[in-house]
Order: C-alpha cells, then structure tokens, then sequence
C-alpha cells in the first residue's frame, strides 16, 4: 500500500512527540486503543485559564497511519480552545492525510483521543464528563 | 524464453512438429523436477501454483476415497491455501481435526496419532511455515500415516527447492509446490502424485482434455514449466552452498537484532528454514516498523491493513499474545542477498526501533515499570 505524502512526512517527522505532566490540573491526558489490537494513541493537552490549549503532546503505538493521525492532531491541537477542539472531526483528517478506507479508523482513534484528553482536563477541574457522540471502530 | 516468442506448439498436440517440440520441453522439465524431490517424472502433476495444488490434493483425495472415510487431519498454522480448502470439505460434509502447534510451532505427533479414527483418509501437514519458517517432523508423520494406512500431503512451497526434499525418503504420498519460491516464474506450480507403494489417485478438479493423466485438465503453461524445471535444477545444483552462505548470514542478521531489548525470535530455531527469522520486538507496531524499513523486503504479522485488525494467526498458534503478534517482522533472505544488505538491515532495523519507541507510550510505561496487563485498555 502507498503511504501519501503527508503520512510519510508526519511518520519521519513527528510534530510534538513527548508527556506533558499528568499530574497537572492543567493537563488532559487521552490513553486510547490496545496493544491487542495493534493501535495505543496517547494524546495530552495543556489548557490555560482562557480554556485555550498552549501544549499538546503525543505518543503512538502503532502503524504509519496512526502515528500521522495523531501527530497532525497535536499541530491542530494547539492554540484552538476547548470548545474548538471538540469540533474536529475525524473525516477532516482522513481527508487532509488522504488515508485509505482500511485506515480510517486510525483517524477515528484520533479524534477519541483528542475527547477523551479534553474530558480527562474537565474531570479534573470539577466540569462534568461530556457525553461523546459514539465513533465508529 | 523462447516458449513465449517463437516457439508457439502446444504440448498435448501430439501430431505435430509445433507440439512435439513443447512436449519435449515439458518433459524435460518434469525430469528436472523429479531429480530434485527424488520421483518420477510421471509423478509430477503441473498446475497453476501451490494454491491450485493444495485445493487438488485435498479436494481429490476427500472425492476419490470417499468410500474409506470423511476425516482429514490437519494443522492450524498451515498456510490459507490448505485451511480454507479444509473449511470448503467440512461444508460439503467432510471433518477436519486442526492439531495445535507447541510453542516452537512443531505439532505434538502423539496428538496427531491420537486424531486418527477409522474414517481418516488425509493427513495434511505442511513441509515448512511460510511466516517462520519451522520445519515439522515430516518422516516422523509419514510413518504414523504409513502405519494406519492413511495418504499423507504436505504443502512443501516453502521447502522444495530450499532444503533437500526427497518424497521417497520422507514418505510423502502427495506433495505441492511452486515455482516461484524456488526462483523461478510465478503461476506455475506442480503438485507430486505418488504412483507406487500405494498408487494414489485424485479426482480431477477441473474437467477437459485429461492432461495430466486425468488430474489436471488444461492446456499447460509451457514457458511457466520450462522456468520451473529450469528452477529446479538450479536449486538441486545450488542448494547446499546457498545454505551454508544464507543460514550465516541469517543467524548473524538474528544474532545483532536480538541484542535488541525486549526482541524474541519466534518459532523453532533449530527445526527452521535457513532463510528465514521472524523477530518481535516488543512495544513496537510491525507495519509501523515495515515502513521505517521500507526498502527491506520484510513482512509483518501484524495485518493493521486488513479490516480485522487481526494479528497472524500463525504467530497466535505459537501462544504468542496478539501484542508481540503485532510487534513481529518476517526476514525473507535469498541466494541474492549479500553481507552489505544485512549490515545495512540490522543498522536500519536498530534505528528504526529505537525511533518508534520513542514514540511508543507501551515503551514508555513498560520503562516506568508500568504493568500493561492492568491498563483498562478502551474497546475498540
């Protein structure tokens, strides 16, 4: 299978690899997927005071696919507010990294990820876990 | 080559020049061929592949022996080719036993001794595993068939024309193979029929013309055969200096990768093809490491680009967890592999490790001590 352009470059140059401070009431942090099933994306946001989000940070276990899924999802991450970031929609990234059918659900543990670090931050500054809309696997 | 230009006879049109000639070169390569597996020519049954050979042994021998039985043995680690012929003869009213591998991939013959009743006509166990390579007791198995009477078949693609095959000294009754594993074209294959001590028989799975003494209607694909036959005696002639040559450099390729940490070889390494090593390293995705290799012909067991997420099944039956499954690479090495091509493999594959497990948030907590069999690991 050909990787497109845009994978490959995330894969060989991965924006904003690393762990922010969990412990951090300022940081959300999204463990997603399972070793089982060959995909773990950990995905970690830092929000300030405005709800704006400064920092975001990512490790992946996982395929080409999944490792530029979650690396263009810090680089959208970033200077968004919470209640953008909520709106980005995993077909806006199977689109911008042109990623076949069979791995669209790379994407879809994307967007997971990105809710499930902004309801870890909410959780953990007293707010009420958001309800997702069930994704798809 | 000249089978595909100018010499256009057809090899079963026996009243002219044109055909006689095919003829004779077909039967040039089916002496090429026997030389190598120790059969007579007329044993070797030519074919489109393996896959086509595997479906007319199993399916034949389920048809033409129907009056003696219903029951086929076999193994789960068996390439799909046979597993899926089987599901085809459970459907249509046959039974399949599948005998579990150990974890060095070998099947426990007691159990398979065990399986026989009184209705078993085929036991079907493949020569080598494609994804590990491990080499299954074939002599041992041949015997236990012998001693209660049943045919034996092995899918020996990936040994024939690898490591000496000699269906006389194995006791092989059946036997499928392909040309292109063996370098030589692809879409041609053959499957051996014994003749004698017993004479076998399989019921056409394709009705026609009768070539191939009946079992094989079609006309042949001459220059395909006279790449086989070619195939053959090259590998007859080349087999054990290539050997000596692939398992050294294979074993070195295993022996710098392993100082990995948290890298398994997986399979057998003793009852194992000399080119081939199938490695996990542990924490890191395989396709996601394929791609940080990408000029290496490597395989992964982890099959993220099929739907089903599902890991090998190959690597499964070993008692590998579906992380380490998804963790494996396969090296495939060749008579054309040199010693520069492994160095430049163990530097690439080392980096490209270490790269992704920078990334690897497994890695990172298997670093911190974490336990990754606690995590609630979401649904997905």
């Amino acid at each position: 299978m050909a990787y497109s352009d845009k994978v490959i470059d995330h894969y060989s140059n991965p924006r904003n690899v690393g762990t922010l401070d969990k412990s951090k009431a300022s940081v959300g942090t999204g463990l997603v997927g399972a070793p089982e099933c060959g995909d773990v994306m950990r995905l970690q946001i830092e929000v300030d005071e405005n709800q704006i989000i400064t920092d975001a940070k990512f490790k992946t276990f996982g395929c080409g696919s999944a490792i530029a899924s979650s690396s263009l999802a810090t680089e959208w991450l970033k200077g968004k507010s919470v209640d953008e970031a909520l709106a980005i929609d995993n077909m806006a990234i199977v689109e911008e990294l042109a990623l076949p059918p069979v791995k669209i659900h790379c994407s879809v543990l994307a967007e997971d990820a990105i809710k499930s670090a902004i309801n870890d931050y909410r959780v953990k500054n007293g707010l009420p876990a958001l309800e997702l809309a069930k994704t798809h696997h | 080559m000249p089978y595909m230009t100018n010499m256009f006879g057809n090899a079963a049109s026996r009243n002219h020049a044109f055909g006689w000639q095919a003829e004779e070169a077909v039967d040039y390569a089916r002496d090429q061929i026997a030389a190598l597996i120790n059969c007579s020519p007329k044993e070797i049954i030519f074919t489109s592949g393996a896959t086509e050979s595997d479906n007319l042994a199993i399916k034949g021998v389920f048809e033409m022996y129907a009056s003696k039985g219903n029951h086929i043995i076999t193994a789960t680690t068996e390439h799909k080719a046979v597993l899926d012929t089987c599901k085809h003869i459970e459907k249509i009213g046959g039974k399949v036993t599948y005998l579990q591998v150990n974890a060095e991939g070998l099947i426990d013959l007691n159990e398979l001794e065990n399986a026989i009743t009184d209705k078993t006509i085929l036991i079907s166990i493949m020569y080598a595993n494609n994804e590990v390579g491990v080499i299954q007791p074939i002599r041992e198995i041949s015997a236990i068939a012998k001693k209660h009477g049943i045919l034996f078949f092995t899918d020996g693609t990936q040994a024939v024309g690898k490591i000496p095959v000699d269906v006389e000294a194995d006791g092989i009754d059946l036997m499928a193979f392909s040309a292109h594993k063996m370098y030589g074209p692809k879409g041609v294959g053959a499957l051996y029929v014994r003749r004698k001590n017993p004479r076998v028989k399989v019921t056409a799975q394709m009705d026609g013309g009768g070539h191939e003494r009946g079992m094989r209607s079609g006309t042949l694909n001459v220059p395909g055969i006279v790449g086989l036959g070619k195939a053959a005696e090259l590998a007859k002639q080349d087999m054990e200096s290539d050997n000596a040559r692939i398992s050294a450099m294979r074993d070195r390729l295993e022996r710098e990768l392993t100082t990995i940490e948290e890298s398994y070889v997986n399979g057998s390494r003793e009852h194992r093809l000399p080119h081939v090593s199938n490695i996990s390293f542990k924490y890191v995705e395989g396709e996601g490491l394929m791609m940080g290799v990408k000029d290496l012909a490597v395989s992964s067991g982890s099959a993220c680009t099929s739907a089903s997420l599902e890991p090998s099944y190959v690597l499964k039956a070993l008692g590998l967890s579906d992380d380490l499954a998804h963790s494996s690479l396969r090296f495939g090495l060749s008579r054309f592999t040199k010693d520069e091509e492994i160095d430049y493999a163990i530097n690439h594959v080392k980096e490209a490790v270490a790269k992704l497990r920078e990334l690897s948030p497994l890695w990172e907590m298997f670093k911190e001590g974490i336990d990754l069999t606690t995590i609630e690991w979401s649904e997905h």
